[in-house]
């Protein structure tokens, strides 16, 4: 009986994708205050997360957010005659109405197959941004609605080989708007050109093509990870910004920490260097300094990003495992950081 | 019949303004699912309603957090309603507020892995008949904060008890306009802390076996600086003897075990008609903030200190802080009840009418070795400062703990 099932749905899913096509993402159902309780219902996705619909336009991030290992397809749809601005500076995307961004977030098996445990939707309402978590369903063919967020156990290596079994958080819905809130108003994070990568020029050329774009060049930030893009200060800082200052900046969550990583110059003591922990509770530890220029095995930053400790672990959110690469990145920094 | 009336009136409430949005009671209960069931509770509630937390113990695996203005979260009562964090997985605190008008009762958290109860930018925020514990007593493992709003307009504390917090029991940070007031804090690093805010009442509360008792105060380099007006009267603080157990980083490590009441770097702080004693180190410690800073906004000196009226009981027979058993040594064998830093010199001394041995140990410079102190009796105080205006909050906040 369940083979005879699994066929059917082999077979319907195959059906959906000759009829691709035909298929088109439903802007009404991006546009509906009423949260689908299926993600089938966008129509981002032609029965499984391999078929994306062909209005998708798929993206990825120089420098990405650190999701304990998970791999990330992304992807943005845009509504039909309407543009995006692209704003001076690192060139953010100013998005229209009807705009839905996508973001998947799942493990290679064993036979190296991708399997989605959840995607995430941020939908350009005329409200304003609103963000849905759904939760894959094992077929890998339907993902429901989980406002409330959930944790689905997963086992998987790390690129350096490690086995890790985690139970991997699904955010809830307020726990979206936690890092995707400035000053209470939720917007999207990563859209930001001078941290974009497109597989395909034409993809590129697709998001731009009716695109107002600023004067003056958008200067592409640094691979945290490739030595070849950038030195090693701006790698660092590139981390912090894509890592930290969604929450950690003047209007984020993190606000009342007096702590920014937002890329912008408020001086040496609100970067984290030689400033004390003033309410970071057991967050620091046994360390006086945020960042003890020269010393990282005696910087709370480096401390907390080593914790799996709730309540010293930071990020706060979507962290059960250690970013290795990403901690061996910030103690060079610190390492070589000279002191005053 | 209480609860009906409240009902009534909340219903009656929101008839009166618009949209006019019927206010419901969501009902939620303790089972396998209370997480999700709770969370999405939470998010689903629209202005007005009452999320009613029946009686048991609710096993929690992640953080909650509410983010719809004027709800009300009501259990059944601090001993009946538990929310358990001990299996928590993930998050900075047990229960997370981000909107406004929202009343908190009736329920407690246990072992959150981080902070009990944080509200940020929640104005008009009120916690009632609350208990946030670390039911194993003291630990450097507990959470930091044990009820902490934080960056809000208007706070009401009212009738809570809070223990085992590794940092504050009860912590109120970057705020205006606050009461704190017939609470309990109980074995916590710091009891009650008042930090970088403005205009506070902490009064009729009892803050005992903690580290320090009731601490005020002003810290650099944060985005609200200049912490000013408290008024601490009426509490009882005795007995603060438990071991300072907060991670050495920590800034209430700094705290010396054995302390009442202490103000660091604040402006217009009057302590009066308190009951403090039994604390080994002092009972009143003025001082300024003695670390280097470079923020341009900040005053590291305390000033317009000011106790008077204070009944004091034995204190300073085993002081903790630097230099301590020295000066107790050279004054016979006791450190004073009432103790200033010195910082800043004479026009910063503050202004103490009690009538126990207050003493300035002469810091004037912030830099300063403890060593070198020149400790020399405080002058009695002969004048009182003006009264700072008593602190009032909105009217829909004291009915609420009605």
């Amino acid at each position: 009986m369940r083979l005879f099932l699994s066929a059917l749905a082999l077979l319907s899913a195959a059906v959906s994708g000759t009829a691709a096509q035909q298929t088109a993402v439903s802007q009404a159902a991006i546009l509906s205050e009423g949260a689908p309780a299926t993600l089938s219902s966008f129509g981002f996705f032609n029965g499984s997360v391999d078929r994306p619909a062909p209005e998708l336009i798929p993206y990825a991030l120089r420098t990405p957010l650190f999701s304990d290992y998970a791999e990330k397809q992304r992807f943005i749809f845009l509504p039909k005659n309407a543009a995006i601005t692209v704003e001076a500076g690192e060139g953010r995307l100013a998005f229209p109405v009807g705009t839905a961004i996508i973001k998947s977030f799942g493990y290679s098996d064993a036979k190296g197959s991708y399997k989605p445990i959840e995607t995430r939707v941020l939908l350009h309402q005329t409200q304003g941004w609103i963000a849905l978590p759904y939760v894959w369903r094992a077929d890998g063919i339907e993902a429901d609605l989980r406002m409330g967020g959930t944790r689905v156990s997963v086992s998987f290596k790390t690129p350096s080989g490690t086995a890790q079994d985690i139970h991997y958080a699904v955010p809830n819905k307020n726990q979206c708007k936690q890092c995707h809130a400035s000053a209470g108003v939720i917007a999207p994070i990563g859209p930001r050109l001078a941290n974009m990568e497109f597989a395909k020029t034409a993809d590129k050329k697709r998001l731009l093509s009716s695109a107002i774009m600023p004067a003056g060049n958008i200067i592409q930030w640094p691979k945290w990870d490739d030595p070849k893009s950038g030195p090693l200060a701006d790698r660092a800082t590139a981390y912090l910004r894509i890592n930290c200052g969604h929450c950690h900046n003047t209007s984020g969550s993190a606000s009342n920490s007096g702590l920014y990583f937002d890329g912008m110059d408020h001086g040496p003591a609100n970067a984290g260097i030689n400033k004390r922990p003033v309410a970071a509770g057991r967050g620091a530890g046994d360390f006086d300094f945020v960042i003890k220029p020269g010393d990282p095995a005696r910087s709370i930053l480096i401390y907390r990003m080593k914790s799996l400790d709730p309540g010293v672990a930071m990020p706060e959110l979507g962290r059960s495992t250690v970013h290795v690469e990403g901690v061996r990145l910030l103690e060079e920094w610190i390492k070589v950081m000279k002191a005053g | 019949m209480n609860m009906r009336i409240a009902a009534c009136i909340t219903v009656l409430a929101s008839l009166s303004l618009s949209p006019p949005v019927m206010a419901k009671t969501i009902t939620v209960a303790a089972g396998a699912n209370a997480q999700e069931q709770l969370q999405e509770a939470l998010i689903m509630a629209e202005s007005g309603d009452v999320i009613a937390l029946a009686a048991g113990r609710y096993v929690l695996s992640d953080g909650l957090s509410l983010d719809v203005n004027k709800v009300t979260v009501q259990g059944a009562g601090a001993k009946d309603t538990i929310l358990d964090f001990t299996g928590q997985q993930g998050a900075g605190e047990g229960l997370l507020v981000t909107s406004d008008d929202v009343v908190l009762r009736d329920f407690a958290v246990e072992n959150s892995k981080g902070d009990g109860i944080k509200s940020k930018g929640a104005d008009r925020i009120v916690y009632h008949h609350l208990r946030v514990e670390w039911t194993g007593g003291p630990k450097e493992t507990n959470g930091a904060y044990g009820i902490y709003p934080v960056e809000s307009q208007d706070v009401l504390i009212d009738s809570v008890i809070v223990r085992g917090a590794s940092d504050a029991g009860i912590y109120v940070g970057q705020s205006r306009n606050i009461i704190v007031r017939d609470s309990i804090a109980i074995e916590n690093v710091a009891g009650i802390e008042i930090e970088n805010s403005f205009d506070a009442d902490v009064h009729d509360n009892i803050a005992t076996r903690n580290t320090g008792g009731i601490l005020v105060f002003d810290l650099p380099n944060l985005p609200q600086t200049g912490g000013h007006n408290v008024r601490i009267f009426e509490n009882i603080v005795t007995d603060n003897m438990t071991p300072n157990f907060a991670p050495k980083g920590n800034i209430v490590a700094n705290v010396p075990t054995g302390t009442g009441i202490m103000v660091m770097a604040n402006k217009n702080v009057h302590v009066f008609d308190n009951v403090i004693g039994d604390n080994g180190t002092t009972n009143v410690m003025v001082v300024g903030y003695r670390f280097p800073q470079n923020d341009a906004r900040y005053d590291p000196y305390p000033s317009g200190v000011a106790l008077w009226d204070n009944q004091h009981l034995r204190a300073g027979w085993d002081p903790k802080f630097p230099g301590g058993t020295q000066i107790a040594a050279a004054l016979g064998g006791n450190f004073p009840s009432v103790f200033w830093d010195g910082a800043g010199g004479a026009d910063k001394a503050p202004l103490v009418a009690d009538s126990v041995m207050a003493l300035s140990l002469g810091l004037t410079v912030l830099g300063a070795d403890p060593s070198t102190a020149k400790p020399e009796p405080l002058k009695p105080a002969t004048t009182r400062p003006a009264a700072l205006p008593a602190i009032v909050i909105p009217a829909s906040m004291e009915a609420a703990v009605q």
